[in-house]
């Protein structure tokens, strides 16, 4: 039979239409799909959230395995505002001791944040809040708990030392794109040097979500996801007990004292005073607590004296001297010079004693003539040709002593000291001057200026017999094993060894029958030198290096208590104390224990 | 012609239309279920889940075609008015006994399901429209007789429209193409486009800023017949029609459209755009199928549909999650499929023997066109958010089984042409 086909125009309009839309259609969708990638990226944002998780910081270990530094768990209530319209509101209140004002201005800056993005609500509960709060919060819609990790001290102590953390800033931000706003970061101290050992390593979970922003689950069942890396710990040469001995003895005094281990260089404690609770600037009160201290202008407790403080090495500063002099042969052990006492020109000497008399009984007697005639021989050293050239081997001697720049510690913002150079005398002089000019450095006066760790370092570098490995307080990273590279950099002095036994034979006999009697145990024999420092803030201040057993060196220390008077009355008897505690671990002298302890010098001693 | 012997049911029975209907239920029932996916209820025939219901339907519907099949061909053209009276009557019921679900007071609850008695209107009035086009009553010189296929068509569209259903109400424009090919002037399918153009433009622009548009434009097609006095009248007769058009649009759409309806056409003509509130489902819907790029993520991965960040994306927006998981190349297949529908259909109906078969060819093939090009284009943000169905791939009774009697009586017409039967 035959087929009828209408071979209409209109026929073909229509098919056109028909045919037609279905190719506009498909080059739209084209260009939806393939050509515009901005849809692929909408989806995405619309469905991913990337979670991060936060690692918990590395704990911090003294040299017997206590720890300083552990990790509390906190809890932050978090509220996702577009969920929490019918929570029991009340009931929050309640729990967390609100009024509802306070609530609905919470309630506001989270909502002004986002409505559906979580922010916390309530930062910090108690263990106990948090307790009350997990039996409620299936009826709180909306909230939920987040677990964090803070700092927590178990002893109070070595707050300069290790630091604290703080909130990153945007600025450094900007420089480090690992941290994201509101990651913590070291922000001083040990926390500072060690922020990327200590901080681990940042995970990323990655959820997808529903147009209500419910989490559905996992992306790609987690393939993308990657797990938080706890930081690594650190193992430092600190002895928790003479830690904490040493602040209970510097408590109510301005100053500190550091301990190190000669052979290493490790820091055994580290003591700035006035110190603080390193409680106080951890979590919810820390910035509160950070300004009061901050405001503190007397006390200045946020200071770090052990490596910011600057002063005149005074009186410990003449085996330096001492030792420019042997090594460049302008005195021997047997070389004499006198002393007239009070009477003497161009500076008089401060204690009684015979004349004249050698390096030995010059160190053992803080001869001040003694050592201005040793300074001058060195800037008078015939091998030379003018002032300008001996001064410099000087400088140079003293350099490699450790004086004069930072040591690199591991502890942020050491200060570099300062030994004046021949361009500064030749500045500040008009290029006239000579050894009358520069006098006070014989007796460790004048410009030179030393930091308290520069100091312990130069007593450990006497004991050593001439060489030191930076002071630092981390001996190993996340296992015992891993050593930090402290240990590789050995500094030789520039004077030879047998010298620094003439030294170390003088400050022998300085705490046997010298200044530093004070300082004498009967069962350890310890070297030291006692410095009362003129300074233009008050009164002297009172110093004291050495180093113990003198025949076989554990201990270096350095003490310097601010406008208290003689070394040999304070600084003297507090490093003893300390010595025998490290070694002894309990101390003879308790009548001497208790003055200290509570003794107040925070505005000078009585007497002056 | 095929051999007398062969009494099955399925004789004649045209296989291209049959497999691209399978393919098209098929393809709709597994994006259903893509779209409505989660593990909780991971069996596809689970019956409390929009995908298990839609297997039903799909079974039903089955049942549906046999019958249709079964059915002496000339009870579709005998009972054209009677039927189509029926669903009359059922579409005023429903005014007074419906239930109102998503805003629109048009649904039967029979048991646990809701049926749509408008989305049966449409081969209801396709009957009545063939019946009357091929009826010796229809004269085209009679201006009766170019009233009553309006009166036809307006009936069911009012009586939906006041079901507050504009979207199903709007189908019955698709009749303009029916109408067209029995012979409706050219010029009038010219003026509908004219007005389409018209309107968008005095939307988009303000009006007396579009009246000068168009007075320049009269101005410089005066220059050009100057010559010929007889255009003049007719130049000034249309820019007056027009501005008074611009005018009345305006009027209306200020005053007559609700304003969901008004944010609708403003965020499509991009006067309007907030994703978060009112362009929030185009958005959505585009982001979607924007995401499956080239080949789309796969079966089941699509996360914008999955997550419900679009919205009815079993129903109105099937389309996102095709678009989603089987990519371009998915929505090429897909438009493909359909237009080869709508064009065998055409030429089906070119083959019928009667003007009766050929006119409700005609309606089938622009019914579900209709559909097509306002639901697509919608998703894909080239036409205001229309809530209608995606023919065979949306889910939902009503709808499947409707397209399905719509589509099968044209067939069962098709496989009887030689015989009459």
């Amino acid at each position: 039979m035959p087929v009828r086909f209408a071979r209409s125009d209109r026929k073909l309009l229509i098919l056109a239409i028909f045919i037609a839309t279905g190719f506009i259609y498909l080059a739209r969708i084209f260009y939806l799909q393939v050509i515009n990638k901005s849809y692929a990226t909408s989806a995405n944002n619309n469905v991913l959230r990337y979670v991060t998780q936060y690692p918990a910081r590395g704990l911090i270990y003294d040299r017997n395995g206590k720890v300083l530094v552990v990790n509390e768990a906190v809890y932050d209530l978090m509220v996702v505002p577009r969920e929490a319209k019918h929570a029991d509101t009340a009931q929050i209140c309640s729990l967390l001791g609100l009024s509802k004002e306070d609530y609905i201005k919470r309630m506001e800056t989270a909502c002004k944040y986002s409505m559906m993005l979580p922010s916390a609500f309530e930062k910090q509960i108690s263990k106990e809040t948090y307790g009350y709060l997990q039996e409620k919060l299936y009826r709180l819609q909306g909230f939920y708990v987040q677990p964090r990790t803070i700092r927590k001290y178990p002893r109070a102590v070595a707050a300069h030392l290790l630091g604290y953390v703080g909130e990153v800033t945007p600025g450094y931000i900007e420089k480090n794109p690992y941290y994201k706003q509101g990651d913590y970061i070291g922000v001083n101290g040990l926390e500072r040097t060690y922020e990327k050992e200590l901080r681990g390593i940042k995970g990323m979970k990655i959820r997808m979500v529903d147009v209500h922003n419910r989490d559905v689950g996992s992306f790609e069942k987690g393939a993308y996801d990657t797990a938080a890396v706890m930081g690594s710990d650190l193992y430092t040469g600190i002895d928790l007990d003479l830690q904490e001995y040493g602040e209970q003895l510097l408590a109510n005094k301005k100053g500190s004292a550091i301990a190190i281990e000669p052979q290493t260089g490790e820091i055994l404690c580290f003591i700035s005073s006035p110190t603080y609770d390193p409680n106080l600037l951890v979590g919810r009160v820390r910035s509160k607590n950070f300004a009061q201290l901050n405001n503190d202008s007397i006390t200045k407790p946020l200071y770090n004296r052990a490596i910011m403080g600057l002063y005149p090495p005074g009186s410990t500063f003449k085996m330096a001297v001492d030792l420019v002099g042997l090594q460049m042969g302008v005195i021997t052990p047997n070389t004499y010079f006198s002393c007239q006492g009070p009477e003497s020109w161009p500076i008089k000497c401060t204690h009684y004693h015979g004349s004249p008399l050698n390096v030995y009984s010059a160190i053992e007697q803080s001869c001040n003539p003694f050592h201005f005639q040793v300074f001058k021989a060195i800037l008078n050293d015939p091998r030379y040709s003018n002032i300008r050239d001996r001064y410099d081997v000087w400088y140079k001697h003293l350099f490699s002593m450790g004086f004069g720049h930072s040591l690199k510690t591991d502890l942020a913002y050491e200060l570099n000291g300062y030994i004046p150079t021949v361009n500064f005398y030749d500045k500040t002089y008009d290029k006239r001057w000579n050894t009358m000019t520069v006098r006070s450095l014989s007796i460790g006066q004048g410009e030179i200026l030393t930091t308290p760790v520069q100091l312990v370092n130069y007593a450990g570098m006497i004991a050593n017999r001439g060489f030191y490995y930076p002071p630092h307080v981390v001996r190993s990273v996340g296992n015992m094993k891993n050593k930090t590279p402290f240990s590789t950099r050995k500094n030789i002095s520039s004077i030879d060894a047998a010298h620094y036994d003439v030294i170390k034979k003088g400050m022998e006999l300085v705490v046997e029958r010298g200044t530093a009697t004070a300082a004498k145990l009967d069962n350890i024999a310890i070297a030291g030198k006692t410095g009362t420092v003129q300074n233009p803030h008050g009164g002297d201040h009172s110093l004291f290096i050495g180093y113990a057993p003198a025949g076989n060196p554990k201990i270096a220390i350095c003490v310097v208590i601010e406008n208290a008077g003689y070394g040999s009355t304070y600084a003297a008897p507090i490093a003893s104390l300390m010595i025998e505690k490290y070694l002894m671990h309990t101390v003879t002298h308790k009548e001497n224990e208790e003055r200290f302890k509570n003794m107040n010098l925070l505005y000078g001693s009585r007497k002056k | 012609m095929a051999p007398e012997k062969n009494k099955s049911i399925f004789r004649n029975v045209d296989k291209t239309l049959v497999l691209l209907y399978l393919a098209l239920v098929f393809i709709g029932w597994i994006n259903i279920y893509a779209a409505v996916h989660n593990t909780d209820h991971s069996s596809i025939f689970d019956l409390s889940q929009n995908y298990g219901k839609q297997l039903l339907w799909i079974g039903t519907s089955l049942i549906i075609v046999v019958m249709i099949l079964l059915t002496d061909t000339r009870f579709f053209n005998v009972f054209a008015y009677g039927i189509y009276g029926i669903v009359i009557v059922v579409l005023i019921g429903v005014l007074f006994f419906g239930k109102e679900i998503y805003g629109s007071k048009s649904w039967f609850q029979i048991g646990g399901f809701a049926l749509q008695p408008a989305e049966f209107g449409k081969f209801a009035t396709n009957l009545a429209i063939a019946k009357y086009l091929s009826s010796i009553d229809f004269d085209k010189k009679k201006k009766l007789s170019k009233f009553i296929p309006l009166v036809i068509i307006g009936i069911p569209a009012i009586l939906i429209l006041l079901q507050n259903d504009t979207g199903s109400a709007l189908v019955y424009a698709s009749f303009g193409l029916v109408f067209y090919r029995e012979g409706m002037p050219a010029y009038i399918l010219a003026i509908i486009a004219g007005l389409a153009v018209l309107t968008i433009m005095a939307l988009l622009i303000n009006q007396f800023v579009l009246m000068g548009c168009l007075f320049a434009l009269a101005v410089l097609i005066f220059y050009f017949y100057r010559k010929q006095r007889k255009v003049w009248g007719f130049i000034i007769a249309l820019f007056i029609a027009s501005s008074a058009y611009i005018s009345t649009v305006d009027y209306a759409f200020d005053h007559f459209l609700e304003p969901h309806q008004q944010t609708r056409i403003n965020v499509l003509l991009g006067k309007k755009i907030d994703i978060k509130k009112d362009g929030y489902n185009v958005n959505q819907s585009k982001i979607a199928i924007g995401s499956g790029k080239l080949l789309g993520k796969g079966f089941l991965k699509g996360t914008q549909t999955k997550f419900n960040f679009v919205p009815k994306q079993s129903t109105d927006f099937i389309f996102c999650t095709i678009g989603e998981e089987w990519g371009f190349l998915g929505a090429l297949v897909l438009i493909s499929l359909y237009i080869s529908l709508f064009v065998r259909i055409v030429m089906i109906a070119e083959r019928q023997r009667t003007d009766f078969a050929r006119i409700y060819g005609y309606g089938v093939a622009s019914i579900l066109f209709f559909h097509f090009a306002i639901n697509i284009g919608m998703t894909i943000g080239l036409i205001p958010v229309i809530g209608i169905p995606l023919p065979f791939l949306s889910y939902g009774g009503s709808s499947l089984w409707a397209f399905t009697i719509l589509l099968f009586i044209f067939i069962k017409q098709d496989s009887t042409r030689l015989s009459g039967r």
